[in-house]
């Protein structure tokens, strides 16, 4: 078997990635290996996850294809990518490609993530306004569960807190 | 030249201490991926722009903010030869891609080697937190509050509905890759691995073990990630991947003691087989000493072989890559050469350990 990325030399690292259940097999030489991506600590020689993850991302919705403009006309104007050159290669070239591509991105992350929306951490000083209102949702809820159970005492406390976090949010 | 500190020990300080579960957690990895809010993505970058990028990120650590987490030393890449390039590769404290074709790439390594801090590789910053053994959560406490200090100092790339914003769309989001790097020879020689890594597979993480010729995996080592970065919370994505390789360990844990109840003589045959050809052998390969060393490792942990310390088995991993062995013998070696290097190398090393001079 030939190396699937020179196609020159024989194969002979042959490794099988799985991602949520399903089985893709890459066959390639060692030099090939060797230059690519990430390493896995404590083993000889290397592979790319990048190689592998060119599958995934060669993607073109095909639902849209056909509606709207045209892959090749859709440029991010901070840097000039285009959604087309994005879809071969797989990288963005700047924060705002994500603005500028954003129409056709969620199909994209429900496919490799299979979510669209980001939950985890927020930036400690610049998020700080994110994290209030996030807070301020929260306890909402904790509100309404308070009062739900007649707890008025910590459902006024909570009332207390929110209008707090609510009066910081204008003044900022 | 004098030597760099990187180049002299085959073994990063952090790996010298045995973690938990250590016997089958060879190591855990937390990787967190960041951009500068202002700057096109390394790939764009113009040559001026990704100097820019570089000073303010090696900033943070000349202002010594990064200090309660050790002493660190700034490396611009362009200034390492590339023999040094290729060791800090080997070690895992730098890619591949930062080595070879990063422009203004640079490297922020701690003394324990433990923290590394990669500048211009895909993304702007690529934190890195290693642990010995079996601690991901505690990798994941200091990569974070690595992260909140670059982020008072730097505006990151953050959208609310997105998250951290990355050059790639499989980091967006948390930008987190979770690792842990687990020996499983006895789930291999009872051939269960197959099974149980495309069970796990089903949970959203990813199994990487390198295949040599035939199905076993090359020194019995496999990297299992998560593979979602985006609508899933950091602690979630931590919990569900040390969740899953509680249960491998538990796995591995039962066939090595199925094995020892059933044929122990087998495994005992294998294991001081390996030794003897490690101790004798004038020509060893890469991929047989990945082999062997994975059966004497197995045979520490079983107790077998008694005089060899396990650190030396992770050692040797390092030591016996083709450019920890020119470093080691100051010279250049080809393949032919680096295979007699090798197994002197080996031989040496084991020599010493039983002998008591670790
Ligand atoms: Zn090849
Ligand atoms: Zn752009």
């Amino acid at each position: 078997m030939q190396c699937q990325e020179c196609g020159k030399k024989p194969a002979t690292l042959h490794f099988t990635k799985i991602v949520n259940g399903e089985k893709t097999e890459f066959h390639i030489c060692e030099a090939c290996a060797r230059e690519k991506g990430e390493l896995i600590p404590g083993t000889p020689g290397g592979f790319s996850i990048h190689s592998l993850l060119s599958g995934l991302l060669d993607f073109e919705p095909a639902a849209q294809s056909g509606l709207g403009p045209k892959p090749q006309t859709i440029r991010c104007e901070e840097c000039g990518l285009t959604y087309s050159q994005f879809s071969k290669i797989g990288r963005f070239g700047c924060s705002s490609c994500y603005r500028h591509f954003s129409g056709r991105l969620d199909p994209l992350f429900k496919r490799v993530h299979g979510n669209t929306v980001h939950v985890g951490k927020i930036p400690l000083r610049s998020g700080q306004q994110i994290q209030s209102r996030r807070e301020i949702e929260q306890l909402k809820l904790e509100l309404q569960e308070k009062i739900s159970h007649e707890e008025f005492e910590s459902a006024a406390q909570i009332r207390d807190r929110i209008r707090e976090l609510e009066r910081r949010l204008a003044d900022a | 030249m004098e030597r760099r500190r990187f180049a002299q020990d085959a073994l990063s300080e952090w790996m010298k201490t045995n973690g938990p579960d250590s016997e089958i957690v060879i190591s855990s990895r937390i990787r967190i991926a960041r951009n500068l809010s202002r700057h096109p993505f390394p790939m764009l970058a113009t040559n001026q722009q990704s100097r820019e990028v570089m000073e303010q990120l090696t900033g943070v650590a000349r202002d010594e903010r990064l200090e309660s987490f050790g002493r660190f030393d700034i490396f611009i890449l362009s200034e390492l030869n590339e023999l040094e390039k290729k060791v800090l590769v080997e070690k895992h404290l730098i890619s591949p891609g930062l080595a070879n074709e990063s422009r203004g790439g640079a490297l922020l390594l701690n003394d324990k080697e433990s923290v590394s801090i990669m500048i211009n590789e895909e993304d702007h910053l690529r934190i890195q937190c290693l642990y010995p053994g079996f601690q991901i959560k505690e990798a994941w406490t200091v990569a974070s509050r690595i992260d909140d200090t670059f982020e008072g100092a730097v505006d990151f790339a953050f959208d609310e509905k997105l998250g951290y914003l990355t050059s790639c769309p499989t980091n967006v989001g948390t930008g987190i890759r979770a690792s842990v790097m687990m020996h499983l020879p006895a789930l291999v020689l009872t051939q269960q691995i197959n099974r149980i890594l495309s069970a796990i597979t089903q949970v959203g993480l990813a199994v990487r073990g390198l295949y040599g010729e035939g199905s076993e995996a090359v020194g019995n080592l496999f990297q299992i990630s998560n593979q979602i970065t985006l609508g899933q919370s950091e602690e979630e994505i931590i919990d569900n991947l040390y969740g899953v390789a509680r249960q491998i360990i538990e796995h591995e844990k039962a066939a090595r003691e199925r094995l020892m109840a059933e044929s122990r003589v087998r495994v005992e045959d294998r294991v001081n087989r390996s030794f003897g050809i490690l101790s004798h052998a004038s020509i060893m390969d890469s991929k047989e000493a990945a082999q062997r060393l994975s059966d004497v490792r197995l045979g520490i942990d079983l107790g077998i072989i008694q005089d060899v310390p396990p650190c030396v088995m992770n050692e040797l991993m390092v030591m016996t890559q083709p450019g920890f062995l020119q470093q080691v013998f100051d010279e250049v070696l080809n393949p032919e050469q680096r295979d007699i290097r090798r197994a002197e190398l080996i031989r040496g090393q084991l020599l010493k350990s039983e002998s008591g001079g670790v």
